[in-house]
């Protein structure tokens, strides 16, 4: 049971594997019933407005982010929603509409940015760490659990001024929000791909190769790293809600990207916090609305990519429906000497399905 | 078998149908199973896995996950015959009336089925708490008293001790303790004695006897072990794909198998004393000289110690053992678990360190070797793992897996150009070729362990290791992969150790026997010395506890082991 199969889908049987349908996402789609079904669905419907506004938004929006006047002169602050400004304006005189459809870029930028770097100085350390064992070890542990133990917003002010210095570029505010958070995103994948590693290790297939004679690199690239980031793509999701609060939590406090280098939600909630108190609700409540619904998409679909990647969590489809497969069934295929100790029955397609 | 009284019959499970919903649809796991269990009586169900057995069994406690439908009645009648009710729609607290105290269930591992933080004793009265008002002077007297019945000394005493604090044949007791108290009408056992080793497996088997004769428990003994069957059983199952192809009673079924199903699966149980007309062939079919050839592994007064943690004690593995391989012959090593033929295994493919002594392998010295200089040494080493599932990357295809020895070794630029060779070898170990395509998952164990003798054998070693490669298969897959070995080994004549807890299989294939004990060599000789005149008690006790698949002569055996016990 310990061996890490690939879930085997109907799609996994010989002659029709590696389509579009066992992509992942597409794949947990449809293994997915009910109230995961639709958690899973609604999840996917948000990310996929977010990043369709974030891609289309200079079509989408009616101004820049950073304009404060028109043909007809400027837009005045603090205006009511009107057919010129749908959403109001701020009270810098921005347009809240515009400010939120660039606001989409700007947390994509910083997701993408962050999470990339995240995860390949993560997953590298962690691996390196996992397999040699030693001093290494150690040190980057111990590392890792120093950064652990920092509030990971007051970690991520310090490296936004120790990268940044006050500077307020597009670049360098993307790239100082995206690094501060990938300092305290590290040690997670670290974490799961050190244990992972060790775990892995030890596994007969590793030592097999081992006796085969290949060597450490060929160990970790080959047989190693493969089989170790299969909970990465979780992580990941959950993480990128993650880096959009964090981000907003930055520009709340004055640490994020200023107004004339790109549009960001946690700035301009900052900025409307006098309002709230004197009856202006509309530039508070729309960047927190794309804040709530964007973190809300994406983590509907981490945790759901979460449950269904457990067999144990994973709704199914009542038994009876449907026809069987045919030539699924494998008697002998599976090893059920420990079928109890995992709690799972003895039947050939269960423990096929169980595997994973 | 229905013309039994409806008395005496504790279990009675008709036409009863089990299905699991899975990722890959609807998988029937049990199809029309009627079966009765008779009080007093022990009914073995035995098959392969997958074949059902365990579902089945399972489903008279109401043991089975979420995913399964159950359709067909099983009607539990309760020891005195007052109550009898269907199991199949019971739900709740209803259902939990019924555990424990009509039904009872004895796990296959006994380390796993014990919670570790809760003494013995408590988990114990946890089953009498839950079915009915004993003060806890009175639980506790029970529970003392049950666990002398089941053969744990000084029980007073270790009532208060913890899981970890007993030895794994003790803690099946208890778990059987733990089934008996309340005295239920049947108890279940899946595959009780698995985990065990020969010796304790024997013990356990007599407990079981007991349970049937002094405790009049009803007993469903599911296994796949044909010499359990035949020392334990009243009446057989056998079961083949969900379905019960043979229901007999034990003389019957071992003597005159009808379904061809059954003749196959009893003709696949290796027995005692096959071996030694092989061995004699073999022998005669050496070359001159053979015995003053060089040998491939020789190992003397080999030591390897674990170090312990913290002011533990460090553990001898392995304690003065010294023996040869010659090239061509195969060596068998035999022993228990904790007996150290696995770190002699890995000692020699250089998994594991050689504290003392001197191991020669192929001319390498292994105490103290590097890394570095055994490398090229590796390549006239193959080695096959006891468990073929987790030994296969489950990423990479068999072709690919396969082909990774003729890789990294360069004979090969990468998985496609070995192809021709992978596909040889494929063959030879009688794999399509279109499996090679196939990851690991989408074989069975045999196809399996089959591939990975293909990948032991694709550099044409001159040594082959092989760690229990058949203890995960079943019995009919574990024949034909034997015989494999054996043509193979026929064939390209590398020498090989095979190491293996069951006497019958290493008797079948090796030239010499060697029987390890505590980390060390008792006795060693060819498979009719050993087998046939054992001189150290260890080994005579070894043999006699193995079960044969015959009820008339394991009956005698279990009196010439019961003797050998006093």
């Amino acid at each position: 049971m310990a061996t890490a199969t690939p879930t085997p889908t109907p799609a996994a049987a010989p002659g029709g594997r590696r389509t579009w349908r066992t992509l992942p996402v597409v794949l947990q789609l449809r293994q997915s019933v009910g109230l995961q079904r639709g958690m899973l669905v609604a999840g996917l419907v948000l990310t996929g407005i977010f990043l369709f506004t974030a891609i289309f938004a200079p079509l989408l929006a009616p101004y820049e982010f950073d304009q404060l006047r028109d043909a007809n002169g400027p837009f005045g602050a603090q205006a009511h929603p009107s057919s010129n400004h749908l959403l109001g304006t701020t009270v810098g005189g921005y347009d809240v509409l515009s400010r939120v459809i660039w606001g989409t870029r700007t947390a994509l930028a910083v997701i993408v940015v962050a999470v990339l770097l995240s995860f390949f100085a993560g997953v590298l350390l962690g691996l390196v760490s996992g397999y040699f064992g030693g001093w290494l070890d150690r040190v980057l542990v111990v590392v890792c659990d120093a950064i652990y133990a920092f509030p990971a917003l007051l970690l991520s002010i310090v490296v936004a001024i120790v990268i940044s210095g006050g500077q307020s570029s597009l670049l360098g505010g993307i790239l100082a929000a995206a690094i501060s958070i990938t300092v305290v995103f590290i040690p997670q994948y670290f974490r799961v791909v050190r244990a992972e590693t060790v775990r892995i290790k030890s596994e007969a297939f590793v030592e097999s190769a081992r006796v085969i004679g290949a060597s450490n690199g060929r160990i970790m690239a080959r047989h190693v790293l493969r089989n170790a980031t299969r909970t990465l793509p979780l992580i990941l999701t959950l993480n990128c809600s993650e880096a959009i609060l964090t981000l907003a939590g930055l520009g709340f406090l004055g640490f994020g990207i200023q107004p004339t280098a790109a549009a960001e939600w946690g700035y301009d909630l900052k900025q409307s916090l006098a309002d709230v108190s004197s009856g202006i609700w509309w530039t508070s409540i729309f960047p927190g609305v794309a804040i709530v619904l964007t973190v809300l998409g994406i983590t509907l679909v981490g945790e759901s990519l979460n449950d269904l990647a457990d067999p144990r969590l994973r709704g199914r489809r009542a038994a009876g429906d449907g026809p069987p497969p045919a030539g699924t069934v494998e008697p002998g295929g599976a090893v059920v000497g420990s079928g109890l100790a995992t709690g799972m029955p003895d039947a050939p397609g269960a423990i096929e399905g169980y595997s994973a | 078998m229905t013309t039994a009284e409806p008395m005496n019959t504790v279990v009675d499970i008709s036409d009863l149908e089990i299905s699991f919903a899975t990722d890959a649809g609807t998988v029937d796991a049990v199809t029309g199973v009627t079966l009765q269990v008779q009080a007093g009586e022990v009914l073995a169900i035995v098959g392969e896995s997958g074949s059902g057995k365990t579902v089945t069994a399972r489903s008279i406690l109401g043991l089975l996950p979420e995913t399964a439908r159950v359709r067909g009645a099983v009607v539990l009648t309760s020891k005195d015959g007052s109550d009898s009710q269907d199991v199949v729609p019971l739900r709740g607290s209803a259902l939990r009336e019924v555990r424990g105290h009509d039904a009872a269930m004895v796990f296959q591992e006994p380390s796993t089925s014990l919670n570790p933080v809760y003494p013995v004793g408590w988990q114990i009265i946890e089953g009498l708490r839950a079915h009915g008002k004993y003060s806890r002077k009175e639980a506790r007297e029970k529970a003392i008293d049950v666990l002398r019945r089941v053969g744990i000394p000084d029980p007073e005493e270790r009532i208060d001790h913890y899981p970890h604090q007993f030895s794994g044949g003790q803690k099946q007791r208890i778990v059987i303790a733990q089934a008996l108290v309340l005295d239920p009408g049947v108890i279940i056992a899946d595959e009780p004695t698995t985990a065990l080793d020969v010796t304790v497996q024997a013990e356990i088997l007599e407990l079981l006897r007991r349970c049937r004769d002094d405790f009049g428990a009803a007993i469903v003994l599911i296994t796949h072990n044909m010499g359990v069957v035949a020392d334990l059983a009243d009446q057989v199952a056998v079961m083949y794909q969900g379905e019960i192809v043979e229901q007999a009673d034990v003389r019957t079924l071992f003597s005159a198998p009808k379904d061809p199903y059954t003749q196959q699966l009893l003709a696949a149980v290796p027995r005692l004393g096959q071996g030694v007309e092989h061995t004699r062939a073999r022998a005669a079919r050496r070359a001159e000289g053979w015995a003053e050839a060089a040998p491939v592994v020789e190992a003397r007064d080999l030591r390897i110690v674990y170090p312990g943690r913290l002011r533990k004690p460090d553990f001898v593995a392995v304690d003065g053992v010294s023996f040869s391989i010659r090239p061509g012959e195969v060596l068998g090593l035999v022993g228990e678990s904790g007996s150290g033929k696995t770190t002699i295994g890995r000692a020699i493919a250089g998994l594991t360190k050689v504290t003392d002594g001197s191991l020669q392998v192929l001319g390498a010295e292994m105490n103290g070797f590097k890394e570095r200089t055994f490398r090229p040494v590796r390549e006239r080493i193959g080695f096959v793992f006891q468990d073929p599932a987790a030994s296969f990357n489950p990423l990479l295809t068999i072709a690919d897996a396969v082909a990774e020895p003729l890789v990294v070794h360069k004979r090969a630029k990468d998985g496609g150009a070995a192809r021709p060779r992978v596909d040889e070898l494929l063959e030879a170990v009688q794999l399509p070729r279109a499996f090679g395509d196939r990851y690991p998952h989408e074989l069975s164990g045999g196809q399996r362990q089959r591939a990975s003798l293909a990948r032991a054998l694709a550099l044409q070693p001159e040594l082959l290791i092989a760690d229990e490669p058949t203890s995960a298969l079943d019995v009919s897959v574990q024949a034909r992969v034997l015989e494999l070995f054996d043509e193979l080994q026929k064939e390209l004549g590398f020498a090989a150790l095979f190491i293996s807890h069951d006497l019958a299989v290493v008797d079948l294939l090796a030239d010499k026997i060697a029987v390890l004990y505590r980390g060390q060599l008792v006795e060693e000789g060819t498979g009719a010395e050993v087998l046939g005149a054992p001189k150290h008690p260890y080994t005579q006790r070894l043999l006699a506890s193995l079960p044969v698949p015959d009820p008339d002569e394991q009956a005698r055996r279990r009196t010439e082991w019961n003797a050998l016990r006093e």
